[in-house]
């Protein structure tokens, strides 16, 4: 009769897939509906300071991401254990811990890197998004979905990075991760008529880069346009 | 278990803190010698970037040997042996005053000619600058020079890092009439003759900085080079009349 039960319980409630529709939606709705920078606007600082070149900015979104996934995964683990009063500083511990980590690790196989990060690695502990998704979903989730969490608004933030440094290093510098793409001869150093846009390399530029990147998306999804 | 009494989150906090540094410290211990090796290369690099040679950071550990021919140890005007002059920690020396100073110096032979090549150390605004000046044979000409910095304010104080601002050095004379050590002057704007360079707009607590800097590392040195390249230059004079 036990057995039965048992049973019968287990078939109320299926195993959740992995990969579900509601576990894909912890994907998928920081790439567009949700993403954390161009609908949340947040991270934005760092997204102005270390998209001059796509380089360092992958380097960037693969730390964030690392941050992220791991810090969501591990509050959710502690989720049942964590004192509520104390609850932000354990937080913080666990980012500050995986961003030294990080920075550690940088500094020793990625050097030259690291020192154009400068402060910004550092300053990951800072980023809304981290603190933001460790209190309002890793607190709240099992350690599967915290991790899909953690990966779609990784993704979602290092998206944007990518994208505008994308343009500012093309239209900037004229190359892409340090390679010449904009031919030699079109300069008018070299007789030609192009001449790089200086100021694609300045923080204003970054901001504007990136309210194009709103405009787009919300004229393509128009459920984002507040009404008033 | 009630996660919220008092005593449990004490030991919680006192454990997770022990956890957190346990695993950061191994973690910093297992890196470290990475990161020194990549420290390492990033001196050779500058220092023969102040020769005019550039080369990435690996390629530098392989190009050094062949260009720096000596390195030296200078303290009270002497040639101090037995101390290494790669690892000397300049951050601790220019506390000390210039005489007293271990001061390295490396030598370094391109294309046939003899190059002094000075390590500096100052102040900049929000922390520590340094750099490598390149003498040419006669002390006095500047042949190159490197700078860099920890936390200069990027765009402003962190400029002196550009080649833009070091190429200005090049030809300059750190010497005056009399042969007596002068220093390079950093001025607002209208670098005109031999001891001057342009410093950095929105950057001049970095540039003074730059200025007194030479001024200060170099009196280590001056007298000891007159000595060392007379003897080196008679030494061969010798050999050539003999």
């Amino acid at each position: 009769m036990a057995e039965v039960l048992d049973k019968e319980i287990v078939e109320k409630k299926p195993k959740e897939p992995l990969f579900s529709k509601r576990n894909r939606a912890l994907i998928n709705d920081p790439l567009n509906d949700d993403n954390p920078i161009t609908v949340q606007v947040l991270g934005i600082c760092s997204a102005l300071a270390i998209t001059v070149k796509l380089y360092p900015a992958v380097v960037m979104a693969i730390s964030v991401l690392f941050v992220l996934a791991v810090g969501n995964v591990v509050v959710s683990l502690m989720r049942n254990l964590i004192p509520n009063r104390i609850r932000i500083i354990v937080q913080l511990v666990v980012v500050a811990a995986l961003v030294v980590l990080v920075d550690q690790v940088l500094k020793a196989f990625v050097y030259d890197v690291s020192k154009e990060l400068s402060v910004f690695v550092g300053l990951i502990i800072t980023n809304c998004i981290i603190m933001g998704r460790l209190e309002a979903f890793a607190l709240g989730n099992k350690p599967w979905r915290s991790f899909l969490d953690g990966v779609g608004n990784a993704f979602g933030y290092g998206m944007i990075l990518i994208i505008v440094a994308f343009f500012r290093e093309l239209l900037g510098s004229g190359t892409l991760f340090g390679v010449q793409v904009v031919p030699n001869s079109w300069y008018m150093a070299n007789g030609g008529y192009y001449m790089d846009n200086g100021f694609m390399l300045l923080p204003p530029m970054a901001l504007i880069t990136v309210g194009v990147i709103i405009w787009v998306q919300r004229s393509r999804n128009t459920k984002l346009i507040e009404e008033n | 278990m009630d996660v919220n009494k008092n005593s449990y989150t004490f030991i919680f906090a006192a454990i997770m803190v022990v956890v957190v540094a346990a695993a950061l410290s191994f973690a910093a211990t297992t890196l470290k010698p990475f990161q020194d090796n990549n420290v390492e290369q990033e001196k050779m690099q500058n220092i023969l970037s102040s020769i005019g040679i550039d080369v990435s950071r690996p390629e530098a550990a392989v190009q050094y040997p062949t260009y720096i021919t000596k390195q030296l140890v200078i303290n009270e005007n002497q040639l101090k042996e037995g101390v290494d002059a790669f690892n000397v920690d300049m951050a601790k020396e220019v506390r000390k005053p210039a005489i007293e100073r271990d001061a390295p110096l490396y030598i370094a032979e391109k294309d046939g000619q003899t190059y002094y090549i000075i390590p500096l150390r100052g102040t900049g605004l929000w922390g520590p600058i340094w750099g490598y000046i390149a003498l040419e044979g006669d002390l006095d000409t500047i042949y190159g020079a490197v700078f860099d910095h920890q936390g200069e304010t990027p765009g402003l104080g962190a400029e002196i890092k550009e080649a833009s601002f070091g190429e200005q050095f090049i030809g300059k004379k750190v010497l005056d009439a009399t042969g007596d050590l002068y220093g390079i002057n950093i001025l607002k704007g209208g670098a005109s003759n031999e001891h001057e360079v342009d410093g950095i707009s929105g950057g001049t607590i970095t540039s003074v900085g730059v200025e007194d800097m030479i001024k200060d590392c170099l009196k280590s040195y001056i007298p000891f080079l007159k000595e060392y390249s007379g003897a080196t230059a008679s030494a061969t004079a010798q050999q050539v009349t003999n």
